[in-house]
């Protein structure tokens, strides 16, 4: 172990049952690259298992964890290297700073083995990267949130891991902060190059942050690749939520048209009817359609000449202000919630009760299971 | 005054024992996962409702030349354990031991698990993690399991009477003393022991309570 570990590998194929339960609660099988990969899901999903698991802080069922040549576990070979010993950095949700110990003493917890001068000289280096040195003589209960989450940042990565797991570590902090946190990351990262895994469910957090993104629904991955294959185009209902879909409709679907390659769909009980791409689906059966707030477009008039292929009538029920983006509620026989500007609402002087068009492409709806 | 030194000794030597031998038991107890664990619990419990004459009878019966502890004592010392300060020893750690393995336990398992996560992998193995995390965390509980053994050993009664006997400057304790006096109808002499026995306890107390409202854990969250 130890030496030069740029460009290593961290794979994992684990399965581990819930307690008492006879399904699988776990069972996936990821590859993590060096840099940021994401790993996407709601709660439940299983990723902090899935952390704790490659942590060494939780024993898979079966399985294999591999670090480049290194087995960290693996149960065909009975191995299981404890987690003291992995040298694999974890930043809980929590942050889980030790609240007796100084900013200082806990970065230097990990680093026991250093002679004294040495320990401080790395201490004293990484509290200045992450910005908090003039804080290294205070108590994290006296330290505010973010920078407690910087302190966490330098306790793990001052013991140089090998691998570096982030569970939801920047929750809570504001979009300026959290993107200067992890310009910080990325800039350490860079002269290492060990894998990184984040464990987000903020679909914000996705675009900024990743290269790649694992998917993970009911303990299973759903989905792997770029943040725009996965997110963009999700297949199951859970994750569809998560992305940041507002609509999931419920359709019956009515015919289909093989050669347009899309098929027609009847919206709830409601009569009303929009195309929707293509899926393996009979007629008279019941799908899934998730569609983005954000990709339907309000108008005051029947638009007219428009290349999309589903405008439905309907009602305001209701706008909501929400930052700097009003939540329009439609009744179209039934509800879709889409996204506009206020200077749209102001323009087309939108209020609740007005009768407006929804229009929405075809390949904005998406399927899901 | 002799029996009083006599029990503060006796107090202070049970309490540092339980200590001792109470942390690594609580640590077990809080952390271990094994089924069978309240078979343990309860058998650290037993002293909580046992009659102290029970207890006493059983460890006099055992410390006897003829019961199993005194032959072994008698082996490798030479003398017997029963009306001895040893025995009396043995006799209150066993009789104390939920009074200092349950504060224990109480503050090992207050201590939020991710702690001890985060210390293990930041390279810490079970022993550095309980001397540089647990422990510290657990410093209120530390005191109240000292002070509560050390305050229940002063004030026993039926266990040294069973145990120890009433040799004086050997085995006769302040309870025992308040006793002998009430029964030589020295009311005077009583009063004042037990008037004695009464302000240490509370003062004894009062450091458990202040110690468990965090008047004096100087990381309590602001």
């Amino acid at each position: 172990m130890g030496g030069e570990v740029n460009g290593t590998m961290l794979t994992a194929q684990i399965r581990k049952q819930r307690h008492g339960a006879s399904s699988f609660a776990l069972d996936v099988s990821i590859e993590v690259p060096a840099g940021i990969t994401i790993l996407f899901g709601g709660s439940g999903a299983g990723k902090s298992t899935l952390l704790d698991c490659i942590a060494g802080l939780t024993r898979p069922d079966e399985g294999r964890i591999l670090l480049g040549g290194d087995v960290l576990y693996d149960s065909v070979r009975a191995s299981h290297i404890p987690a003291p010993k992995r040298r694999i950095a974890y930043v809980f949700q929590t942050l889980a700073l030790f609240p007796h110990l100084s900013a200082e003493e806990n970065v230097a917890y990990g680093l026991r083995n250093l002679p004294e001068e040495q320990r401080r000289e790395r201490v004293g280096e990484i509290l200045t990267v992450f910005r908090v040195k003039k804080l290294r003589k205070q108590r994290p209960g006296e330290i505010s949130g973010g920078e407690k989450q910087r302190i966490a940042l330098a306790r793990s990565l001052v013991t140089e891991p090998r691998v570096l797991l982030l569970d939801e570590p920047l929750t809570g902090l504001d979009a300026e902060l959290k993107a200067a946190i992890v310009d910080d990351l990325r800039a350490w990262n860079a002269a290492r190059g060990i894998p990184v895994l984040y464990v987000t469910h903020n679909r914000d957090e996705v675009d900024s942050l990743g290269e790649r993104v694992i998917a993970l629904d009911n303990g299973r991955v759903v989905s792997a690749g770029e943040p725009i294959e996965v997110l963009d185009a999700p297949r199951r209902k859970k994750l569809a939520q998560a992305a940041g879909f507002e609509n999931l409709l419920h359709a019956t679907v009515l015919d289909l048209r093989e050669a347009d390659g899309m098929m027609r769909v009847k919206l709830g009980e409601s009569a009303c009817e929009i195309e929707v791409p293509l899926g393996y689906a009979a007629v008279g059966s019941g799908v899934q359609v998730a569609v983005r707030a954000g990709d339907i477009l309000l108008a005051t008039e029947r638009p007219r000449g428009l290349s999309a292929r589903n405008v439905m009538e309907g009602r305001i029920l209701s706008l909501e202000q929400r930052g700097t983006m009003v939540i329009a509620r439609v009744d179209c026989g039934v509800t879709f919630v889409a996204h506009v500007t206020p200077g749209a609402v102001r323009a087309l002087e939108l209020t609740a009760g007005r009768r407006v068009w929804l229009v929405l492409k075809t390949h904005s709806c998406y399927l899901v299971d | 005054m002799e029996a009083l030194w006599l029990s503060l000794k006796l107090a202070a030597c049970v309490a540092a024992i339980l200590l001792a031998i109470g942390m690594p038991v609580a640590y077990w107890l809080a952390y271990s996962t094994w089924r069978g664990k309240f078979l343990l619990e309860s058998i650290v419990a037993l002293p909580l409702v046992l009659p102290p004459t029970v207890l006493g009878f059983y460890a006099l019966v055992a410390m006897g030349p003829r019961g199993p502890l005194g032959k072994l004592w008698i082996a490798l010392f030479g003398h017997g354990l029963a009306f001895t300060f040893t025995g009396l020893i043995l006799a209150s750690v066993l009789y104390s031991f939920p009074f200092a393995v349950q504060p224990l336990i109480a503050s090992f398992e207050g201590v939020d698990p991710r702690l001890l996560d985060a210390s293990a992998v930041l390279g810490a193995g079970a022993l550095r993690t309980f001397w540089r995390v647990i422990l510290p965390l657990s410093l209120p509980g530390v005191v109240t399991a000292a002070v509560l053994s050390f305050a229940h050993t002063l004030g026993e009664f039926g266990v040294v009477l069973m145990v120890g006997g009433n040799l004086a400057g050997v085995t006769r304790t302040v309870s025992i003393d308040i006793y002998d006096h009430v029964q030589s109808l020295e009311y005077g002499a009583a009063n004042r022991m037990a008037l004695l026995l009464l302000v240490i306890s509370f003062a004894v107390l009062s450091v458990v309570y202040a110690v468990n409202r965090r008047v004096w854990t100087p990381w309590a969250a602001k």
